[in-house]
């Protein structure tokens, strides 16, 4: 018999170590899984070296995350870092791997934090050697302290912004700047932003970060309604689409961002029902006021439910940590609204600039549906824009018959990367609703495992 | 170009790159690493040998997977270095057969 805890927390960013935090101030027996090496999810990878603990270049935002580190580091959970979550079972029954040996244990409840990853950005050689999302760009400055110097950054999102302010602030040289949003957008994003004025601070911040750039030695483009990518074996340059004529640019490496989407492969194969988000133009899991899912006892908070950022995930957590804790009778019911009453506030005043950044910052068409045939959509099976039309018009209707007729999707990134492309794609060749068409089908493992882990799986019991 | 900001005496392994030595800094992961070594092409694909390296540096787009220590498909952006490693890089899906088995086509990677 695995051991059971009272909660499994899945991930260790804002929203699962916050979750964390207020399960373990109500004596809950807690287990965290994530994979990487220490906590902090990717916004705030990297916060516990030494070399990040003075570097006010890398935004309020991160420095905020230490103080909820430092709160989850002396909470009372087990932490288990560097163990990659495979399944979770309708009955509660987590499958993770450390160190070449799977494990099962077993929880009363389980929050699943699974975070963001970037949306795909499917231009035409995207798949070349050098280029890389500006995610990556970032995590290799706050773990690994690398920089990529003459680089082009390009696409959309308040995170483009950012990551080029920090490679300003440490004196990278940075080749250009192709700010890829729609021009309509901020006319039509003007009307959210009365009731984004809670987070006015953050939106200033960000209009800051582009301001400099736009002020600095970086050519910085705005306005371009195309981009693609050159090279053979690897970056050569780039190509954007402006004054009715494309204009071209050399450099070795691209980064690449168009917003970020739920990373919900976990949630899915675990049968939590999810929904399109039309503004959002993505895929996000069904929800209740305690963040719990459709499946009886397991919670998604954070943006890998729905994104929200960074602070509002951590009020998630919370909110989350306290429904679980009063299904375990740790806390009484009359209670459980004074308590959440704090983090609900909270989170209403994160989420009040979220109409106003999704409408700013949503890509355009282009870049979700690309037009050059010979784009590569699934970049783990190679199949391009071209070959995905010809199978919807010869009959392919969905992402899962999709998979039968091109091996699109059945890739070992698990249509991480092609999954949202995918079904816009198909509902616009269709001309049907997205929400309609659907998403692939996910199953366990949700990561790789070697047959030989399993059938050498240990209960926690027996180790 | 790739820069590192790190110290220039920062401790470091040994490893090996498709058998010839390799020194990397301590601490970082393998994709990390063989960046800072620059060496950007990581891997051939299975369906068209198509050059690819690391793309997102957090273990959802499965670009970065390269052989380590005879375990072929491992994610390089989430193991850490260490004495002693084995890297070998991959054509196809690292060890099944494929179309492009007979297909010898080298890789970059400067400075090794």
């Amino acid at each position: 018999m695995s051991r059971q805890y009272d909660i499994i927390v899945i991930g260790s960013g804002p929203a699962g170590m916050a979750a964390c935090k207020m399960a373990s101030e109500h004596g809950a027996d807690i287990l965290l899984l994530d994979e990487q090496r220490s906590p902090g999810g990717q916004i705030f990878r990297g916060i516990e070296l030494p070399q990040n603990q003075k570097r006010p270049e890398l935004g309020n935002a991160y420095q905020a995350g230490k103080k909820l580190t430092k709160a989850f580091r002396k909470s009372n959970v087990e932490y288990v870092s560097q163990a990659t979550v495979w399944q979770l079972s309708p009955d509660l029954e987590v499958g993770y791997s450390k160190a070449g040996e799977a494990r099962i244990v077993s929880a009363k409840q389980v929050i699943l934090a699974t975070g963001a990853l970037e949306r795909p950005m499917p231009v035409p050689g995207w798949t070349l050697p050098g280029v890389m999302t500006a995610g990556a760009a970032q995590i290799m400055l706050k773990e690994s302290q690398i920089d990529v110097a003459d680089a082009v950054f390009a696409g959309t999102g308040p995170l483009l912004y950012l990551i080029v302010h920090q490679y300003l602030a440490a004196g990278i040289p940075v080749k250009a700047v192709i700010d890829l949003t729609p021009q309509g957008n901020y006319l039509k994003a003007a009307r959210h932003l009365p009731r984004a004025l809670p987070k006015i601070k953050q939106i200033i911040e960000g209009w800051q970060w582009k301001r400099e750039i736009a002020n600095s030695e970086i050519v910085f483009i705005e306005g371009a309604t195309d981009f693609r990518i050159k090279g053979d074996q690897s970056v050569s340059g780039i190509e954007y689409f402006k004054g009715n004529r494309w204009q071209s640019l050399q450099c070795e490496h691209v980064f690449l961002h168009q917003g970020v989407a739920p990373n919900l492969n976990l949630s899915l194969a675990a049968g939590c029902n999810s929904q399109w988000n039309e503004r959002q133009k993505s895929w996000t899991i069904e929800t209740d006021d305690w963040l719990q899912s459709s499946v009886t006892g397991v919670a998604v908070a954070g943006d890998g439910a729905s994104i929200g950022g960074a602070g509002a995930a951590q009020q998630q957590g919370a909110i989350a940590a306290l429904g679980a804790l009063c299904r375990l009778g740790k806390i009484e019911e009359s209670q459980l609204d004074r308590l959440a009453r704090p983090y609900r506030n909270e989170l209403k005043s994160e989420m009040a600039s979220r109409p106003f950044l999704e409408t700013l910052f949503s890509p355009a068409d282009i870049f979700r549906l690309p037009r050059q045939e010979d784009t590569i959509v699934c970049r783990c099976e190679e199949i391009t824009v071209g070959e995905i039309r010809k199978a919807v018009a010869i009959g392919c209707l969905g992402p899962n018959q999709l998979k039968s007729f091109s091996r699109c999707g059945m890739g070992p990134c698990q249509g991480r990367m092609c999954g949202l492309t995918v079904s816009e794609l198909i509902a616009d060749t269709i001309n049907e609703p997205v929400a309609k068409v659907g998403y692939y089908r996910l199953r366990s493992p949700v990561k790789p495992l070697l047959l030989q882990e399993l059938a050498n799986l240990k209960t926690s019991a027996e180790s | 170009m790739i820069i590192s900001l790190a110290q220039k005496n920062a401790d470091t392994v040994n490893v090996q790159l498709d058998g010839s030595p390799l020194k990397v800094r301590r601490g970082l992961n393998v994709a990390a690493a063989l960046l800072e070594a620059n060496v950007t092409q990581f891997r051939r694909t299975p369906v068209t040998a198509s050059p690819r390296g690391p793309f997102c540096m957090m273990g959802v787009c499965f670009d970065c997977i390269l052989t380590i220590d005879g375990l072929a498909n491992q994610q390089a952006c989430m193991i850490e270095v260490c004495e002693g490693m084995e890297i070998e890089r991959q054509t196809g899906d690292g060890g099944l057969q494929t179309q492009q088995d007979d297909q010898n086509v080298p890789l970059n990677g400067s400075g090794l």
